[in-house]
């Protein structure tokens, strides 16, 4: 590895390496690893051996063999996911993905090119152009990657022919013109036997361009990233101490320098920036690429997921886009269903509203749709629960992407580049005739439930229930909140406090709560309820599993020491009748969903405990 | 010096600093795994850097199996002290009860029992829902294809073909109760990356790597050094000094010695750029068959 000297100033190239089965990527890998001398002995050593138990060459060494990893594939004789290798010459470091060519794979293909600057494309060249090859070059482009080769390969079994080389390269000009591709260089090449791959070849004197690394090595593909506007979305914020707020990110575009002043893209607060670490060096600017930490001059409500940008050029903000989506689960994309969108540091719940049209990949073609299979492409809307911070993944591919997260399976269900932001109004929600209870609560992204507050009068019912619903607020959600004082006012202000009246008072209450449920709410009701079987019935009342009986738990002496509304102190003196703890039993809960201690924690504690809990059963999403 | 490092470690490092953070702010609670190597030092390096400053919110993990060599135990307690970081050293001591050891049981039983199990029961007992390693893709073949967030079932086992992709740098972090997320900061480093950055960090290392006349036993083919009296000599074997160094540390009777004179990180450096054996050539455990590391991976190890 006496080559490896790596000068400073050119970045490392990610490259990614596409063509059919048996184009000869895996063997061009190879002889690249092994021209530059990167095998090691020991590794040629085993490929030697593995090339008699697997190989497909006669008599020398299979290439191929050291690039398909994992015991499985190599047994089938295909790639089956995405590899990464690495090498390096004086000039440069280069990481190459290698990706197999199959239909099937499209994912593995799309996954390889979201961190790629250039890209193979091979071409066997006794084929010809072939539908992989439209396929994988259309895939590149979608994902923004703009820089192209074409190798054409096997050369030698076409006895260096200089027409065919040409035909192939006319062709692809001619179907590669509508991609955007900003540069494509073509090459004649033999994997197998090393020519114009790391040396020009003589066999192909006609030719007149450099040799694939040659170029390789000195193409230039930083689209100056620096030069775009600045975008820092917040990954962490660091608080060591009282005194120091720093926001950390990496920065994915753009320069930014102290004294600046920078905007938060969702709230549209200004500050400017005071410091600014990169790692843990302090300096006076930072650009696109390095992890920073900035503190700011003033003290904004920042928290992860917030972008910050300069005032005069920021993302954009909605809450609905269109997108191109490359479908790579294998439960299909179905419009209207709830997946979680991440999107920079922000992870918020969202749904593909309308499926515009399926991309034939083989040539761009638009078809009708219904849904998307795993490896398809579809052009659709998308809504999200919270407006997120973008923008058009043609500008930037770091805050223009995002992907779909499964929320049973927790898989990734979908790559996204975002097309451009869509007004409330051009969307319009489309549903069939009967909204179903399910509808609802999916089109809220949550699941219902019937938070029921029981415990006596002071113990923190409704101060944990109100910051619950705050809570729940914040994060998008769709929330009523019933207490004695909103239901008592209207609804049932023909009720008493006799023990008839409070039953019939928590059966009204039960049946309105249920009626929300049924609209997907997540309703929050406060209420003594001192009876275990007024608050059966209302369990009975709601859907399986949920309802959920928080129990609020305060010894009386500490409830009678707080009494906020001075009743305690009227209901012992006898001015109040049927007042729960004093001349009214209280029957506490035998089997509550939830037992909280407002003497022990901290009513904000606690309503973060319910918040953990709605996450665990699955009625919100963790974010 | 920051300014000084070049463009290619400048951006490895960026990388490492985002996977990190990235990990601490979506995970409930992780530990970073020491294993006390160059690796492992590079990787909490990085970590200082990510939260400067602050300290890493997380705890280290060293699952020792009590063959380690001496050197890096010294030098493992050094670092969590001169770093003032929380150091948690597990053992599987119901392991040590049944006596496994390398040279009783065979390096394929102690790599499972005092490595793979003691790890498991570490990550069981600290619950943790993440755990750092500081492999490298560039390794060793199965690696290649491993995800930067590497997904475990609750029994701890990966499974190649049912990976999630890795689009962007948008790392899918989600995991069930009870299951976990390995996850491999230093994926895109080579090995001579690794050096470099040391050298251009000034980062202490365990003295093992540089070369020193020490007393050496050759065992099929490898040289393993004597680090301490329970490694048996066989009749007629005679520990003799060499000039040696390791690429890589694990237990001292599983880890091959090379014959070096390198004496400094810029001998080092010079060294690997003419090297003609990889990395992994110097761990015993590897050397059976090629998918070896998979199998061993499936099971749990890291
Ligand atoms: N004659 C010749 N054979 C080649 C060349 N490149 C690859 N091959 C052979 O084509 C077959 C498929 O190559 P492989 O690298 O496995 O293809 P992959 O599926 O694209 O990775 C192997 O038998 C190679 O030896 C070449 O340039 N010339």
């Amino acid at each position: 590895m006496d080559e490896a000297v790596r000068s400073a100033a050119l970045p490392t190239l990610r490259l990614l390496t596409c063509g059919s089965v048996d184009d000869g990527k895996s063997t061009l890998i190879g002889r690249l690893l092994y021209e530059k001398r990167l095998i090691f002995h020991d590794q040629l050593a085993a490929l030697e051996r593995d090339s008699k138990k697997f190989g497909t060459t006669e008599d020398d060494i299979d290439f191929a063999l050291l690039v398909d990893g994992l015991e499985a594939e190599r047994e089938q004789g295909i790639t089956i996911d995405v590899a990464y290798r690495y090498f390096a010459t004086p000039a440069r470091s280069f990481i190459v993905a290698d990706t197999p060519g199959h239909e099937q794979y499209t994912r593995n293909m799309a996954t390889g090119a979201s961190n790629a600057d250039l890209a193979i494309v091979l071409v066997d060249a006794r084929k010809g152009l072939l539908t992989q090859t439209h396929r994988h070059s259309i895939i590149v482009s979608l994902l923004g990657v703009r820089h192209v080769v074409l190798a054409v390969n096997k050369i030698d079994l076409v006895e260096y022919d200089e027409k065919v080389f040409r035909d192939i390269v006319y062709d692809y000009r001619k179907f590669a013109e509508p991609l955007g591709f900003s540069t494509l260089f073509a090459v004649p090449i033999s994997a197998r036997y090393g020519d114009n791959v790391s040396s020009k070849s003589r066999r192909t004197d006609w030719f007149e361009g450099t040799h694939l690394l040659d170029y390789l090595e000195q193409i230039e593909v930083d689209e100056d990233r620096r030069a775009a506007p600045f975008r820092l979305p917040v990954q962490w914020v660091n608080r060591p101490h009282l005194d120091f707020r720093g926001i950390a990110g990496t920065i994915p575009s753009g320069r930014v320098r102290t004294g600046q002043s920078v905007v938060v893209a969702n709230s549209g607060r200004l500050s400017t920036v005071a410091k600014i670490f990169v790692a843990d060096q302090e300096v006076e600017s930072a650009e696109a690429g390095d992890a920073v930490t900035l503190t700011l001059a003033d003290e904004l409500d920042i928290a992860r997921g917030d972008v910050l940008s300069h005032p005069d050029s920021r993302p954009e903000v909605a809450d609905q886009f269109t997108a191109h989506v490359i479908w790579m689960s294998a439960e299909p994309l179905l419009p209207g269903r709830s997946y979680l969108l991440k999107i920079g540091a922000r992870t918020t719940p969202a749904s593909v509203t309308e499926l515009k049209h399926r991309i034939d990949v083989n040539n761009f073609d638009k078809l009708a749709a219904k849904r998307l299979d795993l490896n398809e492409v579809g052009f659709c809307n998308v809504a999200t629960t919270m407006p997120v911070a973008y923008d058009a993944y043609a500008d930037n591919r770091e805050t223009g992407a995002f992907i779909l997260i499964d929320r049973q399976t927790n898989e990734t269900a979908a790559a996204g580049m975002i097309a451009h932001g869509l007004r409330r109004a051009t969307n319009v929600h489309r549903h069939g005739l009967t909204v179903t209870r399910a509808a609802h609560a999916d089109q809220k992204h949550q699941r219902p439930a019937i938070l029921w507050f029981t415990g006596l009068s002071g113990a923190g019912k409704s101060t944990i229930a109100n910051l619950v619903e705050s809570k729940l607020h914040e994060r998008g959600h769709h929330t009523a909140l019933l207490d004695g004082d909103n239901v008592r006012h209207g609804l049932n202000k023909d009720l008493g406090f006799t023990a008839a009246d409070r039953v019939e008072n928590i059966r009204r209450v039960g049946e309105v709560a249920k009626l929300m449920t049924d609209v997907g709410l997540i309703v929050l009701c406060s209420f003594i309820s001192p009876f275990r079987a007024e608050r059966r019935l209302v369990r009975d009342l709601a859907g399986e599993g949920e309802f959920m009986e928080i129990f609020v738990e305060a010894p009386i002496e500490t409830v009678i020491a707080r009494d906020p509304k001075g009743l305690y102190k009227r209901a012992l003196a006898g001015e109040i009748k049927n007042f729960t703890g004093v001349d009214q039993a209280y029957e506490e809960p035998e089997a509550a969903e939830m037992v909280l201690n407002s003497a022990q924690e901290t009513a904000d504690a606690l309503a973060e405990r319910i918040i953990d809990e709605l996450e665990r059963r699955g009625c919100i999403a963790r974010l | 010096m920051q300014n000084s490092l070049p463009a290619h470690l400048k951006s490895l490092e960026a990388e490492s600093i985002y996977i990190i953070r990235e990990v601490v702010a979506e995970l409930r609670n992780p530990v970073m795994l020491y294993s006390i190597g160059k690796d492992s030092s590079v990787m909490l390096h990085v970590a200082m850097k990510a939260f400067h400053p602050a300290k890493p919110p997380f705890p280290l993990l060293h699952v020792d199996t009590t063959w380690k060599f001496r050197e890096m135990i010294a030098f493992r307690d050094e670092t969590a002290r001169r770093l003032d970081l929380n150091l948690i050293v597990h053992t599987n001591e119901d392991g040590l009860q049944r006596g496994i050891s390398p040279i009783a049981s065979g390096s394929q039983v102690h790599t499972q029992v005092m490595k793979t199990e003691a790890l498991r029961q570490a990550l069981e007992r600290g619950g943790y829902d993440a755990a750092f390693g500081g492999a490298r893709r560039d390794e060793e073949k199965s690696r290649a294809k491993e995800r930067i967030f590497s997904h475990r079932s609750a029994a701890h086992a990966w499974d190649p073909r049912n990976q999630r992709p890795e689009l962007w740098r948008l790392f899918n972090t989600r995991v069930r109760e009870g299951e976990s997320m390995r996850v491999f900061p230093l994926s895109n480093w080579t090995e001579l990356d690794v050096w470099e950055y040391i050298r251009a960090e000034n980062i202490p290392v365990v003295p093992l790597y540089f070369s020193k006349p020490r007393p050496v036993v050759k065992r099929s083919g490898a040289l393993i050094m004597v680090d301490d009296e329970r490694l048996p000599l066989e009749p007629g074997e005679e520990p003799r000094m060499a000039r040696v160094r390791f690429r890589t540390l694990g237990c001292y009777p599983l880890t091959g010695a090379i014959e070096s004179d390198a004496e400094t990180l810029d001998d080092i450096i010079a060294e690997m750029r003419a090297a003609t054996h990889s990395e992994r050539q110097g761990r015993l455990i590897d050397t059976d068959e090629a998918g070896s590391m998979e199998k061993k991976k499936r099971e749990g190890y890291f």
